[in-house]
């Protein structure tokens, strides 16, 4: 609808012409032209575009940390301990007399960190059991499901601190444990979004021109599964940073003193009463992130998966 | 349930032209009924060990020597050897998983290091605490969150709608721990409406005897209303803490749910006969609702008892989320372990339970 919305004006012309012609010349222009109209559907959600704001700033904050950050992270004067916000530290001092505002800059990256890591090593693995369950079906699916049941089967957060214990607390090993507990939910998904499009005519052509297996699986089913997956993974994150934040406030995760969000919560604990913006003001950053994931994702699925669209 | 299966075996499978008129239908669904119960065990069963294989694997990866945690690093070289043996390290591997699942079916989950007493008794002890939370938290979701979701619905893309929908929004970007320690600080340290940490205050802590270990229950019991009103001021904040995650979800599933029901042909059918607006909506919407909604709530339930691990820190909540994590902060694994094979267990027994809740309670599902 949007493509007429663009088109029925005047035919514009430069790079929004051939973004949104009707004759697109190679397939590179046709994709660019979809990612166009999809833009164009997305940036009317105002809450999504607030998200993604959200995200963007995320970013650019864990880049360019070391020039916005007034302070060191990690070494304190201890005279400047637990103050205040003030002109100097906005957002107050810690115990060590850490500016808490240049902890939250570095605890970007920590972040974000943990998410695209997770991201990219949970959705491919669930993306290739899935695949790989839905299109051989009998007793590959059968196991592969079974599988992902167990890991469904348990808790998440207590599987994760199992995975902690067995490995030793730290961020590389919490990254690890969230990554092992949260791909079964993709899994799932892929092989739901496989087994609609095994028996399509185009991936029987695709075998008669005896293409293998794995060129099928990979070429032909799973840029298939991918936009459903891209919606499910983002409306993830917002959860994986609040399992990080929790594995970090239990002393699992980041270890001090690293500025990790969650650890920066479980530091502030003791100094609550009279001191009470070293614990809530990392709170709030943790909760800004995954509110804006989770506005992200939402706008997201309105334009990737409208079937999915959960709000009704 | 496996003796129904077998009844019904022959009746169907009697090859006569008419069999199939012949099988009485009581017959046939009983059988599939029972074949569907065999089917759900045996997924049961092989989940169940697929977690313990999970568990014992972890077990066995740990850097950390379960000879040396037993005896310690001074022990001579020929006991160290003699409790080698006896915890049957020297056996294979396949070996060793089958003696723990049969130990595990024995209830006996080793000792645990920190408190030297056995596993299985300190969940025991710890298990109720986290019972009795996760319980009033999912009475008090359900009870707010049921009407909640229903009057989203009802008032699609009106300022309930809009509430219910900003609610959930923070209930899945809100960190638990976080909003436990601002909830403390601003409802116990500074205006001191309700308890602080723990169950009790530590001075009642020592005298009061604990029967189910549930004290509230205990403290009615016992006729006891300080103990329990003392009790109640220390439940509250935590207890409403969960609450309101387990809201946002029932409330946002509830919407959903009944959205699909107002747009049936039978609603419009209620409506045009004249039956009241009130009773379309909360007797023949709500009705049918909550039939999924069952699952929805015992799925609520059951992620309550895992997400207490850090509403139970936060409150120093002595459950069993805060056993697993001290028992882990402290490597003593086999408290670690059986607690989560505990969990699991209990995870696993709550999905089958809303699984055979729908099945009794919608007709479409017993086919």
């Amino acid at each position: 609808m949007s493509k007429t919305d663009v088109i029925g004006s005047a035919a514009p012309q430069g790079l929004r012409g051939w973004l949104s012609t009707d004759t697109p010349h190679s397939r590179f222009q046709a994709r660019m032209g979809r990612l166009w109209f999809g833009w164009l559907t997305f940036r009317r959600n105002r809450l999504a575009m607030l998200g993604l704001s959200i995200v963007l700033l995320l970013c650019a904050v864990a880049l360019f940390a070391p020039l916005l950050a007034p302070y060191n992270p990690v070494q304190g004067v201890l005279n400047d301990r637990l103050q205040a916000g003030s002109a100097a530290h906005w957002f107050g001092t810690d115990n060590m007399g850490r500016d808490i505002l240049s902890r939250l800059v570095y605890g970007a990256r920590y972040t974000l960190l943990v998410v695209v890591l997770v991201a990219v090593t949970a959705a491919p693995i669930g993306l290739l059991v899935g695949t790989v369950a839905g299109y051989f079906g009998g007793w590959v699916d059968t196991v592969l499901m079974r599988v992902t049941d167990i890991f469904l089967a348990f808790p998440k957060l207590i599987l994760a601190l199992a995975f902690v214990a067995a490995l030793g607390p730290g961020l590389e090993n919490a990254v690890l444990a969230i990554a092992l507990t949260s791909w079964p939910p993709y899994a799932r998904l892929a092989r739901a979004e496989t087994l609609t499009v095994r028996t399509a005519d185009y991936i029987a052509a695709a075998r008669l021109q005896g293409l293998s297996h794995p060129r099928l699986i990979v070429g032909h089913i799973m840029p298939m599964c991918t936009s459903s997956l891209i919606v499910r993974v983002t409306l993830d994150m917002a959860g994986i940073i609040l399992t990080a934040a929790g594995l970090g406030f239990l002393g699992l995760g980041a270890q001090p003193p690293l500025p990790e969000w969650g650890a920066m919560i479980s530091e502030g604990r003791q100094f609550l009463l009279n001191q009470w913006w070293v614990a809530t003001v990392p709170g709030l950053a943790i909760f800004i992130v995954s509110l804006g994931f989770n506005l992200l994702g939402d706008g997201l699925r309105d334009v990737l998966d409208p079937r999915a669209g959960g709000n009704g | 349930m496996t003796g129904r299966a077998e009844q019904g075996g022959p009746e169907t499978v009697r090859p006569s032209r008419s069999g199939a008129r012949q099988a009485s239908p009581g017959r046939i669904r009983l059988k599939r009924a029972g074949m569907m119960a065999l089917r759900t065990l045996g997924s049961l069963a092989v989940t169940f060990l697929g977690l313990l294989i999970i568990t014992f694997l972890i077990g066995r990866v740990l850097p950390i020597d379960p000879v040396l945690a037993a005896v310690g690093d001074r022990a001579p070289a020929d006991v160290y050897d003699r409790v080698y043996h006896e915890m049957g390290l020297h056996l294979p591997l396949y070996q060793q998983f089958f003696d723990y699942v049969m130990r595990v079916f024995q209830g006996d989950f080793g000792t645990s290091v920190l408190t030297s007493r056995p596993v299985l008794d300190d969940i025991v002890r710890v298990f109720p605490a986290t019972l009795e939370l996760a319980t009033i938290a999912t009475i008090l979701g359900v009870l707010l969150g049921v009407p909640m979701g229903v009057l989203a619905a009802v008032h699609r893309g009106r300022w309930p709608d809009h509430c219910v929908r900003v609610l959930g929004l923070f209930g899945y970007s809100l960190p638990v721990f976080w909003l436990g320690l601002v909830g403390l600080l601003l409802f116990y340290m500074k205006l001191d409406w309700v308890g602080g940490p723990g169950r009790l205050d530590a001075a009642m802590e020592d005298f009061f005897e604990p029967v189910t270990g549930l004290i509230l229950v205990d403290a009615l019991l016992q006729g006891d209303m300080e103990v329990f009103r003392n009790a109640v001021s220390h439940i509250t904040l935590p207890a409403a803490l969960l609450a309101y995650f387990s809201l946002a979800y029932i409330a946002r599933m509830t919407r959903s749910f009944m959205l699909e029901q107002l747009a049936q042909e039978y609603v419009l059918t209620a409506r045009v006969k004249g039956v009241s607006e009130a009773r379309v909506i909360w007797r023949h919407a709500l009705g049918n609702v909550m039939v999924p909604l069952i699952t929805v709530i015992a799925l609520s339930y059951a992620h309550l008892l895992e997400g207490s691990v850090l509403t139970e820190t936060v409150f120093a909540w002595p459950g069993l989320g805060s056993y697993i994590t001290s028992s882990l902060l402290n490597a003593d694994m086999n408290a670690v372990l059986g607690g989560t094979i505990i969990v699991g267990g209990v995870f696993i027994g709550i999905n089958l339970l809303s699984d055979l809740l729908y099945r009794l309670f919608d007709p479409r599902a017993r086919r």
